[in-house]
């Protein structure tokens, strides 16, 4: 097996992510700026004896990945701003069944059908809590490509090993850019294969949580029968609707099976760091234009720092917190008006994070970015 | 005079743990229940290599005493997860049991569509006319002037006839019995069960804490008398003839049983024309 260099647009760079991480299952209805993928699906998934189905919206298309899932594959979707709304139902589903599944999210400018193929960042704070009750997921959001490929089985990666529905929080203009994509041999991919039972099912208790917090995962027609349901369980399963202390366990777990791993989820591009007075915070395609602005800036003997976020949820909470006094100003750079922005003044203070929003349908320019390095800087 | 616990006979199929179950005395779920098990036991059928999936609602319950592999998942969901299921483990057989409201009103669309695919699972849908879970609304199944909790002057919509949607939509099997019907129910079940592609039984069941009571029915037996009177056995009608109206006739019966190629076939012969 040769390494071999792709010619992909992130659409395409995901879709063959998710084969190589393993994913033999798409359900998903057609929306733009995501179609892309699974129109790629339907053709490559029977390839390698994947299924494909065409639900009939995405309500149905979340159900049916998670059905999947219970059927021991590796299942996505993809869909974009309307279509992730109607998903939150059974998001909220897969997160207190503890179901591994990836959702592709090509985030087009909102809210309601807003900008159909036109670029947004706004759903960050949806793909955090998008769904009702108490849970946390996990959000990876790439700014290539190349990232589209590889963050894609790193979701997977997590979704297999913490049971979560993992978001891949995309936008339209990483989606449809083409860039080389470099795609190693089967054999140079880390692949990550959800935790199975090794005992018998008399014994098997199926949301007792190992010693990571995650229970080993018994799927249909394994022999453990099963009962899995979205009400509030105990470690055998069965719904306990009034017992407020399996409520209390229960949640508690699945928040902090996410919490308390942060650390191994966390990925970041972290430049110019160590004399930075300035450091901006960026993800997804405006984190291009930051970088661009940044290196700029740098030549002209501005200090400032990239924090590019790869992971965005779980948040690294830890990491800011270190951070913090060593940075005077912080500069949040999103296609929204204020949301990955407010989680960052949580965590170092308000006064000091500064906003550069751009409202959907079109990118950061490098230079509306520099020219707000300066006005921060420089304190005017 | 001592009071011996006895198993029920069936208790390999259910989770004799979770017993007392939640239903009312005199709800026809049991009777529901009782006949797919019968069905399940005459069939032999491995309880490893079946999967049950429910909605939510008082009959979306089921799953849960059920000791197979079982899923409860939201509210109209089970069949589209049914289907992620089945397409992923083609050999168990799946099977959905929800009420009227979950597969007809917020489910309905999901029906329709895995019905028009001939995805191979069999539906059986407990249709009390109303939603007994929230407390006795009204249901896409309630008939004309029937009282409900949120159609207190009577209701004013035309229901649904599950039956002639299940066949409008294409469902090979389909058929309608009343929990009176014990047996002739448990051998439709049956057959839907045998039945490659989407099979459809539709139970006619009381609901007397809900439904009854608010529409001269206060008990399960009363239901149970209405069913003995007014059920007629009209195999092979067009579905579409056997309307429900209030006061009326029940028509009850087989309905459909045809053949087409299921998608779970047709999704394998194209896996392995593309990996040629
Ligand atoms: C999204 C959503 N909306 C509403 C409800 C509340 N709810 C629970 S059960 C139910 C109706 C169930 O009716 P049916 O399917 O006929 O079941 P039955 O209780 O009559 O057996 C409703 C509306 C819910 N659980 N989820
Ligand atoms: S409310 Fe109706 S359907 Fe629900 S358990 Fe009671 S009688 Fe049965
Ligand atoms: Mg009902």
């Amino acid at each position: 097996m040769k390494m071999e260099v792709k010619f992909y647009s992130g659409n395409v760079a995901a879709a063959e992510g998710a084969i190589a991480a393993g994913c033999r299952f798409f359900a998903g209805y057609p929306i733009t700026p995501s179609s892309e993928i699974a129109e790629y699906m339907s053709r490559r998934l029977p390839q390698v004896g994947g299924i494909f189905v065409q639900m009939e919206d995405e309500l149905a298309s979340m159900a049916a990945i998670l059905g999947a899932s219970w059927g021991g594959l590796k299942t996505m979707t993809a869909t974009s701003g309307p279509g992730f709304s109607l998903m939150q139902e059974n998001i909220g589903l897969g997160a207190m069944t503890e179901t591994p599944c990836v959702v592709v999210n090509v985030q087009r400018a909102g809210p309601s059908t807003g900008m159909p193929t036109l670029v947004g960042q706004g759903d960050v704070m949806q793909s955090r809590w998008g769904s009702h009750g108490d849970y946390e997921l996990i959000a990876l959001s790439p700014s290539s490509p190349q990232e589209c490929f590889d963050l894609t089985i790193r979701a997977f990666n997590l979704a297999e090993e913490y049971r979560v529905p993992t978001m891949l929080l995309m936008d339209e203009s990483t989606a449809h850019m083409y860039e080389k994509v470099v795609v190693p041999p089967a054999d140079k991919i880390k692949v990550v294969e959800r935790k199975r039972p090794r005992v018998a099912p008399e014994k098997y208790l199926p949301f007792k949580p190992a010693r990571n917090m995650v229970p080993p995962m018994a799927c249909a027609g394994e022999g453990y029968r099963v009962h899995v349901t979205g009400l509030t369980h105990d470690e055998r399963g069965y719904p306990q609707t009034t017992d407020p202390e399996v409520q209390e366990k229960l949640v508690r777990r699945l928040c902090d099976k996410i919490r308390k791993n942060e650390r191994k989820m966390r990925d970041m591009e972290i430049l110019h760091m160590d004399d930075a007075e300035l450091a901006l915070i960026s993800f997804g395609i405006s984190a291009r234009s930051s970088k661009a602005a940044v290196n700029r800036a740098r030549k002209k003997g501005y200090k400032v720092a990239l924090i590019r976020l790869k992971t965005i949820w779980p948040f690294p909470e830890e990491y800011f917190e270190k951070i913090a006094d060593d940075i005077k100003n912080f500069l949040v750079v999103e296609i929204n008006y204020g949301q990955l922005k407010y989680e960052v003044e949580r965590n170092v203070g308000k006064g000091r994070v500064h906003h550069l929003p751009k409202f959907g349908g079109a990118v950061h320019t490098p230079e509306e970015i520099y020219a707000k390095i300066k006005e921060v800087y420089n304190g005017n | 005079m001592e009071i011996e616990a006895k198993h029920h006979p069936m208790d390999k199929y259910l989770r004799a743990d979770r017993i007392p179950h939640i239903w009312c005395p005199g709800c026809g779920l049991g009777t529901a229940l009782n006949c797919f098990l019968y069905a399940l036991e005459e069939l032999n059928i491995d309880p490893d290599n079946l999967a049950v999936v429910s909605g939510i609602g008082c009959t979306g319950r089921i799953a849960g005493y059920l000791n197979v592999d079982s899923y409860h998942t939201t509210h109209g969901r089970a069949i589209p997860f049914a289907t992620g299921l089945k397409l992923a483990k083609p050999d168990m057989k799946v099977v959905v049991f929800s009420g009227d409201g979950d597969l007809f009103a917020i489910g309905g669309n999901h029906f329709i569509h895995a019905a028009r695919r001939n995805m191979d699972m069999t539906v059986l849908c407990v249709n009390n006319y109303n939603y007994g879970m929230t407390g006795g609304q009204l249901a896409p199944t309630t008939p004309m002037e029937a009282r409900t909790t949120t159609s207190p002057y009577g209701n004013l919509e035309h229901p649904f006839n599950l039956c002639h949607v299940a066949a409008a939509s294409g469902a090979v099997y389909v058929a309608r019995w009343t929990t009176l019907h014990v047996r002739r129910l448990k051998e439709s079940i049956k057959e839907a069960l045998n039945k490659k592609g989407f099979s459809f039984v539709e139970i006619l069941s009381p609901c007397p804490t809900a439904y009854g009571r608010r529409n001269r029915s206060p008990t399960g037996l009363d239901m149970m008398k209405y069913y003995q009177e007014h059920s007629v056995i009209k195999h092979g009608i067009d579905p579409s003839e056997a309307d429900i109206e209030i006061g009326g006739d029940i028509i009850v019966g087989k309905f459909v049983d045809i053949e087409k190629p299921t998608f779970n076939e047709m999704v394998k012969e194209l896996i392995e024309k593309a990996r040629k």
